[in-house]
């Protein structure tokens, strides 16, 4: 075979002056298919990239600005934070650990509740910030699932929950186990209530979220292409000694295995969610 | 000769010293009973110092004992062997990770669930080491559902390593599974008490441990992730599992302290293999007990304390 088939030698040649710098906060790269779009269109299409579809991971503030009506809202528990009950430390402090991520994102803590108007919906709506420590939950966030439930109980409207976690939060142990715990018999009141609970699935979610609200919908719905499962894809390929099959513990996987009502494109959400609240309505 | 774990040694050689004895005495030439006397007094209070103060990792490793009693055992012990097993989740198949059925406790009929595990390798494999599939769970849950159309009590015996983390686990929505046991455990009408009498690995525990009453046992734990994945997943080595032991609060003590238990179950000195039938007569008396309490409300009350018990559970600041 030629030579100009193969590469003469291994890794990146450029010199690192050489090296050509995206300018930060222009330009954005599709994490999937690698397309460049320019940040402003990729935020105008909804943080989704106009080649492949691929949706990038965003958080409550952006969530909240799709959904809510002119992003108009009230968020409750705002300044709802963790203590540290077990006075956790492994290679560093909980209580640093949660400083840190405080400081890093801007945010309280993995989920944020608020209620607002959803086309004219009267809704309240939580969302998860997988940036906060992995959009863990412990105490904090099972309060505040469980004391937006209780709003939505109390205005008598619709409660929306968009899940983005890795799971219960470890340095909270057991604390965070009985969060599974709490918010799913929060549930059961707004069941009872004979209240609209619609779950959004997005990427990732996975382990305690997944084993309680997350799948815990009268509707159940996901974006597309979003990792969603128990167990993560490691564990799995650990236990069953080899690789795992394409598509394994995908969105699409999981309408296809009967635990998803449909999967929607992060553009249509908020006309969807308007029009599936229309006739959930009494 | 018994199964020792590492930190019995002290009980291993008084132990081996006795059994020399007795066999001694079995020849009958040389008169030992003073000794045997002696060494016997001496066992006991040995394994009394030892299990008087367990670190929380030996209290993981008596929770794992491979002579403590299954959760079968307890169950045919309690309803004096009038068990009645139920199979199935009338969906996929019978997993044998959780059994469950009928039996007669004190003179009233009571529905008994829990994870099984095996004694020996055939048997481990065939329970697949306690770790239920999502059958499993479900066939739970049409249990609970069975006792509450007809008015019976249900106890569970906790005691698994966790929900099985496999491919058609996922396929068959291990985490739907776990999660339509809560919302309907939390709403069952009938009086619920979850037993935690080994291990109490996260999800795959509580999706059969929302109750009225949470119990443990003395030398059970209960945590979020085994001592051996935190380590694995926190230092990324099985090292630390003795730290993460300590870390998780993990012990029947600490959780109660947390308030995220209602109560222990004492084990005899020696842990519940050392002497299982007073362990099964401490776990019969605790049933007995909160059953008859329970038993006062309606289930209107019983249903909304439920909720709001779990509901209160969390470390927050306003």
């Amino acid at each position: 075979m030629s030579s100009w088939f193969k590469r003469a030698k291994q890794g990146v040649q450029t010199p690192t002056k050489e090296k050509k710098e995206t300018p930060e906060g222009l330009w954005y790269k599709c994490r999937s298919c690698k397309n460049v779009m320019t940040s402003e269109d990729h935020s105008a299409n909804y943080w989704v990239c106009d080649s492949c579809s691929y949706h990038e991971r965003i958080g409550s503030i952006e969530y909240f600005r799709i959904l809510f009506d002119e992003n108009k809202f009230t968020e409750i528990n705002r300044n709802l934070s963790s203590g540290d009950p077990l006075t956790f430390e492994d290679t560093k402090k909980y209580v640093d650990r949660l400083k840190s991520s405080k400081r890093k994102t801007g945010l309280v803590d993995a989920v944020r509740t608020a209620h607002g108007k959803l086309d004219g919906h009267a809704v309240v709506i939580g969302c998860m910030d997988f940036n906060f420590i992995g959009g863990s939950m412990g105490s904090v966030v099972g309060e505040k699932i469980a004391r937006g439930i209780d709003e939505a109980i109390k205005k008598k409207v619709p409660f929306i929950m968009i899940s983005k976690s890795g799971g219960a939060r470890m340095m909270e142990a057991a604390f965070s186990l009985m969060q599974m715990a709490k918010t799913s018999a929060k549930l059961a009141l707004l069941a009872r209530a004979k209240l609209p609970f619609i779950s959004i699935l997005t990427d990732p979610t996975t382990g305690g979220v997944t084993a309680s609200f997350a799948m815990l919908g009268d509707v159940n719905i996901a974006e597309p292409r979003a990792l969603i499962g128990f167990a993560g894809p490691r564990i799995v390929k650990e236990t069953i000694g080899k690789d795992l099959p394409e598509g394994f513990q995908t969105s699409e996987f999981l309408l296809e295995h009967g635990f998803l009502d449909y999967i929607v494109d992060r553009k249509e959400l908020k006309n969807n969610l308007s029009s599936m609240l229309t006739m959930l309505e009494k | 000769m018994p199964v020792f774990l590492d930190f019995e040694e002290p009980i291993a050689d008084l132990f081996e010293q006795l059994e020399k004895a007795q066999q001694t005495e079995a020849k009958g030439k040389v008169d030992v009973k003073d000794t045997i006397a002696d060494l016997e007094a001496k066992l006991e209070k040995t394994r009394k110092e030892i299990y008087k103060d367990l670190t929380p990792w030996q209290r993981v490793q008596t929770s794992r004992h491979p002579e403590r009693p299954y959760t079968l055992a307890y169950i045919e012990s309690l309803t004096d062997d009038t068990f009645i097993e139920l199979h199935g989740d009338r969906n996929v198949k019978d997993d044998k990770a959780m059994v469950g059925g009928f039996g007669m406790f004190e003179g009233q009929s009571v529905m008994f669930i829990g994870q099984q595990k095996g004694k020996n390798t055939k048997m481990r494999q065939y329970r697949n080491f306690g770790m239920p599939n999502p059958e499993g769970y479900r066939k739970a849950l049409r249990l609970m559902k069975l006792a509450e159309k007809f008015n019976k009590p249900i106890v569970t015996l906790i005691d698994t390593p966790g929900a099985y983390p496999g491919l058609e686990a996922e396929e068959r929505g291990q985490g739907e599974a776990i999660a339509r046991n809560l919302i309907e455990m939390a709403q069952l009408t009938v009086p619920v008490i979850c037993i935690i009498i080994g291990e109490g690995a996260s999800g795959g525990a509580l999706g059969i441990g929302v109750g009225d009453k949470v119990l443990m046992l003395e030398n059970a734990w209960y945590s979020v992730i085994s001592p051996e994945n935190c380590s694995a997943i926190l230092w990324r080595n099985w090292d630390h599992k003795e730290t993460a032991a300590d870390s998780l609060k993990l012990t029947a003590e600490n959780m109660l302290g947390n308030g995220l238990i209602d109560g222990i179950i004492p084990e005899p000195s020696g842990g519940a293999h050392s002497d299982k039938e007073k362990a099964f007569s401490f776990v019969r008396k605790a049933i007995k007990k909160n059953i008859a309490e329970l038993s006062k409300l309606d289930a209107d009350e019983r249903v909304s304390s439920r909720i709001e018990k779990f509901s209160n559970m969390g470390f927050v600041q306003d």
